[in-house]
């Protein structure tokens, strides 16, 4: 499997990474989702000057192979984001993006979100599919997206308390919450 | 009689205009003489539990949200609990009508974190298995999609055929759905003795019967017209909604992972991608249809070039002993036991891998924190995304059309709510 090529923005500069990738040819936000790094916070995969946080939201891109020009003219490589491939070499990462502007592929960009201030800006006004995806992290981890048209809950109920795929939300031993359940 | 059957190509995805998803249901009515109406979650034709807001004038559609979350199970939360080797009868439950792929993309996520190479064999009974899944999963769709629109004979067809290919699952993985069959490291065992004639025999059975869906349903009139010009969407929409699958193909779009992300050895088996012109209701249908052809075709080639060999890898980390090895050896019982009790450790790191299945882009992104157990599993479901198109595809349909439209988003709730 061919290696992806992973960009690390820091939280205000998602938004404008997402408009240069999606100026870029990146057609499509094919899935966002997050990862709650509470029991490991000591990550070596991180690039330098990336400081780990608790949360870490993850957006893939998809290029169909018909960009308008390159990523790399784009400047958002050396300006707003810093770069590592998965195996953590950067260089990698340089080659693969040149060779690969032109052939479908599919870009990681992961953002380090602070447990104290949860919240990102939202990709909906560029990718607006991403709107359930969204909704899907705020339902899950808490993390706010500011611009979303419709951040509530989608799949657990409205009046649900907690956020289940947190990692100190314990599975099992869940008082039911459900209204008019005897409790 | 003929359908006045206008293609959605010029249809733009408009940011700044009214949108048609119903989000606040407290701000009521969008105009006067609407009406919100509730319909589902329990309802025959919603295809499980999917439950709709239809704002309506009249009988048209105005705005439309579909609202999910009635078969949320936890499903990501409970793959955090299990093993990688568990990890399969977990995911395999997400898209009940087509388990064999949600194996295939966890197991191919784990190895690529694993750093592993499969057997070939390997690679081409995963492909012989997802390609007889896809069928499955789309005769199922020929039967729901028939129901829903009143041919409901067609619905005994669909099933009859689809009984046909999970019989020749159960033959070959032990069950007929939720196979736990494809797993990290290979397949759970190799095919049975005689499994050539078993799957062409399929192939030869079911590949007469869509002859005669055509007659009953693509040349029937009746049939058009319920689905031509129906639930029309443009590639521009899909794209920007994240549809993909037959529903991004429909709209006359070529892009299927198989062909343009090829994965597996789709690379060595020829086939073709199809796609629609007009982006409704009727190509989507069609394209599904002549997806099954695909599909015998590859697996017609696939019984042909099948390459002898292992069945799974032979790395002692992931694959246990045989089991004649722990009658004698003390050692290989307790490689065997610590394999099924602790399971296998990945290495750190995390990893997003995609394969098409029958409703588009299913994703698996893995994050392992070295231990035996995943820290974070999602999937990234195709029918979840798909289903933010609903609103777009109804709106100035009648409700009658509505049932229609859902029908061909072809949702599995299982997977949208996990």
């Amino acid at each position: 499997m061919r290696s992806q090529l992973v960009l690390h923005p820091a939280k205000d500069e998602l938004a404008e990474l997402a408009a240069k990738l999606e100026a870029d040819g990146y057609c499509q936000c094919v899935d966002l989702c997050a990862v709650d790094y509470l029991t490991s916070p000591d990550r070596l995969d991180l690039p330098d000057g990336i400081a780990p946080q608790r949360f870490e939201v993850v957006a893939v891109f998809i290029t169909h192979g018909i960009n308008r020009h390159s990523i790399a003219s784009s400047g958002v490589t050396s300006e707003v984001a810093s770069e590592t491939t998965s195996q953590g070499n950067p260089s990698d990462a340089a080659t693969n993006e040149n060779s690969a502007t032109n052939t479908p592929h599919r870009i990681r960009v992961r953002v380090q979100v602070p447990e104290d201030d949860p919240n990102l800006p939202s990709l909906t006004h560029i990718y607006p599919g991403t709107e359930n995806m969204e909704r899907e992290i705020y339902d899950m981890f808490g993390i706010s997206f500011l611009g979303n048209p419709d951040l509530t809950r989608i799949l657990m109920p409205d009046e649900w308390q907690g956020h289940p795929l947190r990692r100190d939300y314990a599975v099992g031993q869940v008082p039911v919450q459900f209204k008019g359940a005897p409790s | 009689m003929s359908v006045l059957r206008t293609s959605g190509a010029e249809r733009i995805f408009r940011r700044d205009a009214a949108s048609p998803v119903l989000r606040d249901l407290e701000a009521g009515p969008s105009r006067e003489g609407t009406m919100i109406v509730n319909m589902g979650p329990q309802h025959p034709s919603t295809h499980g539990v999917l439950r709709l807001l239809l704002e309506l004038d009249g009988e048209v559609v105005v705005r439309s949200k579909p609202i999910i979350g009635y078969l949320h199970t936890g499903m990501e939360k409970t793959g955090e609990t299990l093993t990688y080797l568990q990890g399969p009868t977990n995911v395999t439950r997400m898209d009940y009508a087509a388990p064999l792929f949600n194996e295939l993309v966890f197991s191919l996520a784990t190895e690529e974190l694993l750093g592993m190479e499969i057997p070939p064999r390997a690679t081409w009974i995963r492909m012989l298995l997802c390609e007889l899944n896809r069928m499955s999963s789309h005769l199922l769709f020929q039967a729901t999609n028939g129901m829903d629109i009143g041919a409901v004979s067609m619905m005994l067809y669909g099933w009859r055929e689809r009984e046909e290919v999970l019989r020749l699952l159960e033959e070959i993985t032990g069950l007929r759905m939720n196979h736990n069959y494809i797993r990290p490291g290979g397949v759970a065992a190799d095919l049975p003795d005689g499994w050539e004639e078993a799957v062409l025999r399929v192939c030869d059975t079911v590949e007469p019967r869509l002859e005669e869906y055509d007659v009953l349903l693509t040349s029937q009139p009746i049939w058009r017209e319920r689905l031509q010009g129906v639930g029309v969407i443009s590639t521009e929409e899909c794209l920007a909604l994240g549809v993909t699958g037959p529903i991004l193909r429909s709209t006359g779009y070529a892009w299927d992972l198989r062909s343009n992300m090829a994965y597996l050895a789709y690379e060595d088996v020829d086939f073709d991608v199809l796609v629609g012109s007009y982006g409704d209701c009727f190509d989507r249908y069609a394209i599904r249809l002549n997806e099954i052809r695909e599909s015998i075709r590859m697996v017609r080639q696939i019984v042909e070039k099948m390459p002898k060999g292992d069945y799974r890898t032979q790395d002692k980390k992931v694959t246990p002993p045989p089991r004649a090895r722990i009658d004698e050896s003390m050692e290989a019982l307790i490689h065997h036991f610590k394999i099924f009790t602790e399971g296998f450790k990945v290495p750190e790191g995390e990893v997003y891998v995609a394969v098409e299945s029958p409703r588009g882009e299913l994703g698996c992104y893995l994050v392992s924190d070295g231990s035996s157990k995943p820290m974070r599993i999602h999937i990234r479901a195709p029918s979840f995304v798909n289903l933010q198109a609903l609103p777009y595809m109804m709106e100035g349909a009648l409700v009658a059309d509505a049932v229609a439209i859902i029908s061909s988003v072809d949702p599995i709730m299982g997977e949208v709510d996990r």
